[in-house]
C-alpha cells in the first residue's frame, strides 16, 4: 500500500513536473522575450496557450501535497517546517504568478500589460526554483524528523538544492518550446514555430549539459544520492532519461513535435522515477524510511481506493479537456500581446468563428 | 459526546515530531484566520455561482433570447477569474497547513487527509469543466456547453463538503484512539462521516449563495438605482436576487439547528456565543454588551429569560452549561466568539427579512418592489452577507480555541517550531492587499464594459449576428 501512495506521489510530481513546470516554461520564455514590441507576439502565444489549462495543470501540485500529508504525515510535518522558507517562497509566488496571468488578459495599456507580465514571468522562474530546491534538501538528506529539525537555512542554500532548481527552471523551458512549436504550428505561425524550435534546442542543449555537470556536483553534495543514481535501477533511469532527452531533441530538430511531447514527458518521468529508486528504501535519506513514514494500512487503503476511483472520473474529464484543447477547439484567436489590449478570453464575439 | 476514558487520554495528546512550545504562535494563527478570510469570500462564488450562469443559460436556451445568454458569458467569465484567485489563494492554505501546524499534519494527517484527498479529485474536475465551459463558448454545440456546466455545479458542492468534513471534524473529532499520547487506529471514512459535518455544510453551502448572490443583485441592484431598467439588467437582477433569497431564510433554520449541535458537543464554545458564566437552567439569551472577564457576567446587554434554553435545546427551561465546567485556560476569547456570533444573527435575520419583502412581492403581486431602498438594501446585503460570512467563521474557529482539535491537541501544540513568522506575515499582509487590489481593479473593469461586446450588437439594436 506504502508503495502505491509513493507511486501517486512520483505520478503527481511528474505529472506537475511536465504540465505545470511547461506552464512555468512558458512565463520563462515570456520573461526572456525581450521589449514590449518585440516580444508581443511571443507572449501572445503565450498568453493563447496557458489559458485553458494552467489552472488544471496546477492541481497535481496540490494533489502531491495531499497525498503526501495523507500517507506519509510525519515526512510532510518534518519536510514542511525545516524548509519552510524555500515553501513559503513558492506559495507567495504561486499567488503572483496566478493572479498576474489571470489579470494579464485583461489588462488595457501597455503598461498594465508589462507590469502584470513581469510578475507573472518571474514569479514563473522563481517558484519552480524554490520548488526545486526543497526537493533538493529532501534528496540530499538534510531534512531530520521532527518539528523544523532541520537547518532552516543550510537546509535549502546547499549546491544539490540550487542545482535541483536550475533544473527545475531549464527542464520547464525546455518542454515549454516544445509545446508551444507545436502549437504555433497548429496555429499556422510559421515565424513562431520557428521562434520556440529554436529555444527548444538551444534550452534542451543546456538542459542536458546541466544535468550531466550535476552529477558532479551532487557527487561531492550528496554521495548516496550519487550512488543511488548511478547504480542498479537508478542508473537505468538516469540513461533512459537521458535517452528519451536526447530523442526530443532530435524529434524538434526533425519538427516532429507530437511525439516529441511524449518523449520529453518521458525524460522527466524517468528522472523522478530514479531519484526515488536512488534513495530507496529511505523516504528522508538516513532518517525514514518507506514504511517507517507510511501512515497506518486503514489510512493507506482507503486513500488508494478513493483516489482510484477518483481518477474513474478523472481519467477521461483530462482526456476531453487534452483532447479539445489538441485540436484546437478551444483555441482563442492569436493576437500578440502588445497590439490590442483586449482580453484573451473567453469567446469574444469579435474573435474568429469557430472552425 | 465523547466517552469519558477517551476524554482523559485524549487531553494528552502532543505532537509526534516533538517540538517545543512556540513564541509565534499568534503570528501563525493571523496568518491562518488571514488566509481563510481571503479564501472563504471567494469560493462562495465556486459554491453557488455557476448554477446560476447554468440557470442563465438555460434561459437562453428556452427562450432563445440573447440577452440570457450575453449574461451567463459575462458571468462566466468573473466565475473564471474568481476561480483562479480562489485556487491561487487555496494554494496558499495547503501549504500553510505544513508551514504553520506540522505537529497537527503529522498527528493528525491520516486521521482526516483522506477528506482532502477525495477533494483534490474534485477540484481537478472542476478546474478541467470550467475551462471547457468558459472557453467553449460558440466552440462547442449548445448542448455540449451546457452539460459541461453541470460538473462545475457538482464539485462545487464536492469541494465544501470535504474541507467542511475536516473542519467537523477538527470540532467533533472521532475517528481514532489515544494511546500514551500517540494517535492509533485511524479510522478515516469515520472521521470523514462526523457528526458537525451536516450543519456545516448545510450552512456553508447556503452561505456561498447568499454571499454571491446578494453581491452580483447587488451590481444590478445599483444599476436600476442608476436608471438602467433593460430586460438586461432586470435578468441580472432577478435570477441572484431570488438564490438569495430563497437561501437566507433557510439559514436561519440551518443555524438554529447548528447552534442545538454546538449545544450538545461544544458546550464551552456555546456559554462562550452567549457568554454565560455558570451552568443554569432557563437560561436567558443577552444582546449587546461586552463580557467582563473579572467578574464574570456581561455587561450592559438586554437580556431575554429564557430565550437561550429555548433555543440551544427548544425547551425553555433546559440546563445550559456555562463557563464554569472548565478551567480558565480552557476557554476561547468570550468577547470575540460573541462578537462575532451576534453580529452574524442580526445580520442573518435582516437578510431573511429582506428575502422575505422579495419573495411576497414577486409572489402575490408578480412584479419587483419598486421602493428605491429595497434597492439600497440589497445593495448593502452584499457586504453584510460577506460580514456574516467572516463572522460565522471566526464564531466557529475561535470557540473551538484553545484546541485545534476539540479537547484532544491544543493549537499551541499544534504550531511549527520555525522562527521568523512575523515576517512572513508582514510579507503576506502585502501580498493579499495587493491581491485584493488587483481583483477589485479587474472587476470593476470588466462590470464597466458595455454588454455590446458580448452579443455583437446592444440587445435589441439590430440583428445580434450569429444566434
Ligand atoms: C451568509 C452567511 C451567514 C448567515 C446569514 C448566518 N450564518 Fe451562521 N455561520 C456562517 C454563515 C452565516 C458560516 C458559513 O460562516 C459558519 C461558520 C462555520 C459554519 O458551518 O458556518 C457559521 C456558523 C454558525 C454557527 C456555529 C456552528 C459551529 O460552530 O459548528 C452557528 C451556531 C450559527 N452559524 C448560527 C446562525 C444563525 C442562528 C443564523 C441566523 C440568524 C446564522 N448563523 C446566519
Ligand atoms: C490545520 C488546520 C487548521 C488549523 C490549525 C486551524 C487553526 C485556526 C486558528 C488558530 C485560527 C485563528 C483563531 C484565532 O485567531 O484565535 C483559525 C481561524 C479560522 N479557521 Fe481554522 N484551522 C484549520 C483548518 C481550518 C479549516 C479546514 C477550515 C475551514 C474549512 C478553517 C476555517 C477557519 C476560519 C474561517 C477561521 C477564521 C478566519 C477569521 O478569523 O477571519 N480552519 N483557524
Ligand atoms: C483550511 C482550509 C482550506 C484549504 C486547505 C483549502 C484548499 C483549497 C485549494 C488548494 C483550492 C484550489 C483547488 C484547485 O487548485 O483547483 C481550493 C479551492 C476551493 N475551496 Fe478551499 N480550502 C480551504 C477552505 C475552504 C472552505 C472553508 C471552503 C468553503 C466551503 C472551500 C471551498 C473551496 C472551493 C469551492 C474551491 C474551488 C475554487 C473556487 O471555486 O474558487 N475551501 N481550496
Amino acid at each position: 500500500m506504502a508503495e502505491i501512495c509513493l507511486g501517486f506521489v512520483v505520478l503527481g510530481l511528474t505529472a506537475y513536473a511536465v504540465l505545470g513546470g511547461a506552464d512555468f516554461g512558458a512565463g520563462f520564455w515570456d520573461l526572456t522575450a525581450g521589449g514590449a514590441e518585440r516580444g508581443g507576439r511571443l507572449r501572445g502565444m503565450v498568453q493563447r496557450s496557458m489559458s485553458p489549462v494552467w489552472e488544471a495543470n496546477h492541481v497535481w501540485l496540490i494533489f502531491v501535497l495531499v497525498i503526501v500529508w495523507t500517507a506519509f504525515p510525519v515526512a510532510f510535518g518534518s519536510v514542511t517546517s525545516t524548509l519552510a522558507i524555500p515553501l513559503f517562497f513558492a506559495a507567495i509566488g504561486i499567488i503572483f504568478r496566478g493572479t498576474a496571468f489571470a489579470l494579464r488578459g485583461q489588462a488595457a495599456t501597455i503598461n498594465e500589460a508589462r507590469t502584470l507580465g513581469a510578475m507573472f514571468a518571474l514569479s514563473s522562474v522563481l517558484v519552480p526554483f524554490f520548488l526545486g530546491a526543497t526537493l533538493g534538501g529532501v534528496a540530499s538528506g538534510r531534512v531530520e524528523v521532527g518539528n523544523a529539525a532541520g537547518d532552516a537555512v543550510s537546509s535549502w542554500l546547499n549546491p544539490t538544492s540550487a542545482l535541483i532548481g536550475v533544473i527545475a527552471v531549464i527542464a520547464g523551458a525546455y518542454l515549454a518550446a516544445v509545446y508551444l512549436a507545436g502549437d504555433a504550428r497548429r496555429a499556422g505561425l510559421p515565424d513562431l514555430v520557428r521562434a520556440f524550435r529554436a529555444r527548444a534546442l538551444g534550452s534542451g542543449v543546456v538542459a542536458g549539459a546541466v544535468a550531466l555537470g550535476g552529477l558532479f556536483v551532487v557527487r561531492e553534495d550528496a554521495r548516496p544520492l550519487y550512488d543511488g543514481l548511478t547504480s542498479g535501477g537508478g542508473l537505468a533511469m538516469v540513461i533512459l532519461s537521458a535517452i528519451a532527452g536526447g530523442g526530443t531533441l532530435a524529434l524538434v530538430w526533425r519538427e516532429r513535435y507530437g511525439l516529441a511531447r511524449v518523449t520529453a514527458a518521458a525524460a522527466v518521468a524517468a528522472i523522478t522515477v530514479g531519484w526515488v529508486l536512488a534513495q530507496d528504501p529511505y523516504l528522508l535519506p538516513d532518517e525514514l524510511t518507506l514504511d517507517q513514514a507510511a501512515a497506518s494500512d486503514a489510512t493507506l487503503t482507503a486513500l488508494v481506493i478513493s483516489v482510484a476511483a477518483g481518477f474513474i472520473v478523472l481519467g477521461p474529464s483530462l482526456w476531453y479537456l487534452y483532447k479539445l484543447v489538441l485540436q484546437g477547439r478551444l483555441d482563442q484567436q492569436f493576437e500578440p500581446l502588445d497590439q490590442r489590449f483586449r482580453p484573451l478570453t473567453a469567446g469574444d464575439e469579435t474573435q474568429e468563428p469557430p472552425r | 459526546m465523547l466517552d469519558p476514558d477517551f476524554v482523559i487520554f485524549a487531553q494528552r495528546v502532543s505532537g509526534v515530531l516533538g517540538g517545543e512550545s512556540q513564541p509565534d504562535l499568534l503570528e501563525a494563527r493571523w496568518m491562518q484566520a488571514l488566509s481563510l478570510a481571503v479564501h472563504i469570500p471567494i469560493v462562495c462564488f465556486g459554491i453557488a455561482f455557476p448554477a446560476m450562469i447554468l440557470f442563465m443559460e438555460g434561459l437562453y436556451l428556452r427562450t432563445g433570447d440573447v440577452t440570457y445568454k450575453a449574461l451567463a458569458k459575462r458571468w462566466s467569465k468573473v466565475a473564471l477569474i474568481l476561480f483562479a484567485v480562489g485556487v491561487v489563494t487555496g494554494t496558499i492554505l495547503s501549504f500553510e497547513f505544513g508551514l504553520l501546524w506540522p505537529e497537527f499534519m503529522a498527528s493528525f494527517g491520516e486521521v482526516f487527509g483522506l477528506a482532502f484527498g477525495l477533494e483534490g479529485v474534485s477540484f481537478f474536475i472542476e478546474a478541467i469543466f470550467i475551462a471547457i465551459y468558459v472557453y467553449g463558448w460558440d466552440r462547442l454545440s449548445r448542448r455540449a456547453h451546457f452539460l459541461t456546466g453541470i460538473p462545475i455545479v457538482i464539485t462545487g458542492f464536492s469541494g465544501s463538503f470535504m474541507v467542511i468534513a475536516v473542519n467537523g471534524w477538527m470540532n467533533n473529532p472521532q475517528g481514532f484512539d489515544v494511546v500514551n499520547g500517540r494517535v492509533v487506529d485511524p479510522a478515516p471514512w469515520d472521521a470523514l462521516l462526523n457528526n458537525h459535518l451536516w450543519h456545516e455544510l448545510m450552512h456553508m453551502y447556503l452561505a456561498g449563495y447568499i454571499v454571491s448572490g446578494f453581491i452580483v443583485a447587488g451590481v444590478y441592484a445599483s444599476a436600476r438605482l442608476r436608471g438602467r431598467r433593460d430586460r438586461y439588467h432586470r435578468a441580472g437582477l432577478v435570477v441572484p436576487l431570488t438564490f438569495a433569497a430563497l437561501a437566507a431564510p433557510m439559514q436561519v433554520v440551518v443555524g438554529d439547528w447548528a447552534g442545538r449541535t454546538v449545544a450538545e458537543n461544544q458546550p464551552v464554545k456555546l456559554a462562550a456565543f452567549e457568554g454565560l458564566p455558570r451552568t443554569i437552567e432557563g437560561a436567558p439569551f443577552t444582546i449587546g454588551g461586552y463580557y467582563d472577564e473579572e467578574e464574570g457576567e456581561v455587561k450592559y446587554g438586554i437580556e431575554i429569560p429564557k430565550l437561550l434554553s429555548l433555543l440551544a435545546h427548544h425547551d425553555p427551561n433546559a440546563r445550559v452549561e456555562g463557563l464554569n465546567i472548565v478551567p480558565a485556560d480552557d476557554r476561547p476569547p468570550i468577547n470575540v466568539v460573541r462578537f462575532a456570533f451576534q453580529t452574524m444573527i442580526g445580520i442573518g435575520t435582516g437578510l431573511a427579512l429582506l428575502a422575505t419583502v422579495y419573495l411576497f412581492t414577486w409572489v402575490r403581486r408578480r412584479r419587483l418592489p419598486r421602493s428605491r431602498w429595497f434597492y439600497r438594501a440589497v445593495m448593502a446585503a452584499g457586504p453584510l452577507s460577506l460580514v456574516a460570512l467572516i463572522c460565522g467563521w471566526i464564531t466557529t474557529e475561535v470557540g473551538r480555541q484553545p484546541w485545534v482539535v476539540y479537547e484532544v491537541m491544543r493549537t499551541s501544540q499544534a504550531v511549527t517550531a520555525a522562527d521568523g513568522l512575523e515576517l512572513g506575515f508582514v510579507f503576506l499582509i502585502l501580498v493579499y492587499v495587493g491581491l485584493a487590489a488587483a481583483v477589485y481593479w479587474l472587476l470593476r473593469r470588466l462590470s464597466r464594459r458595455p454588454p455590446e461586446v458580448e452579443v455583437g450588437g446592444a440587445p435589441g439594436a439590430g440583428p445580434a449576428g450569429g444566434y
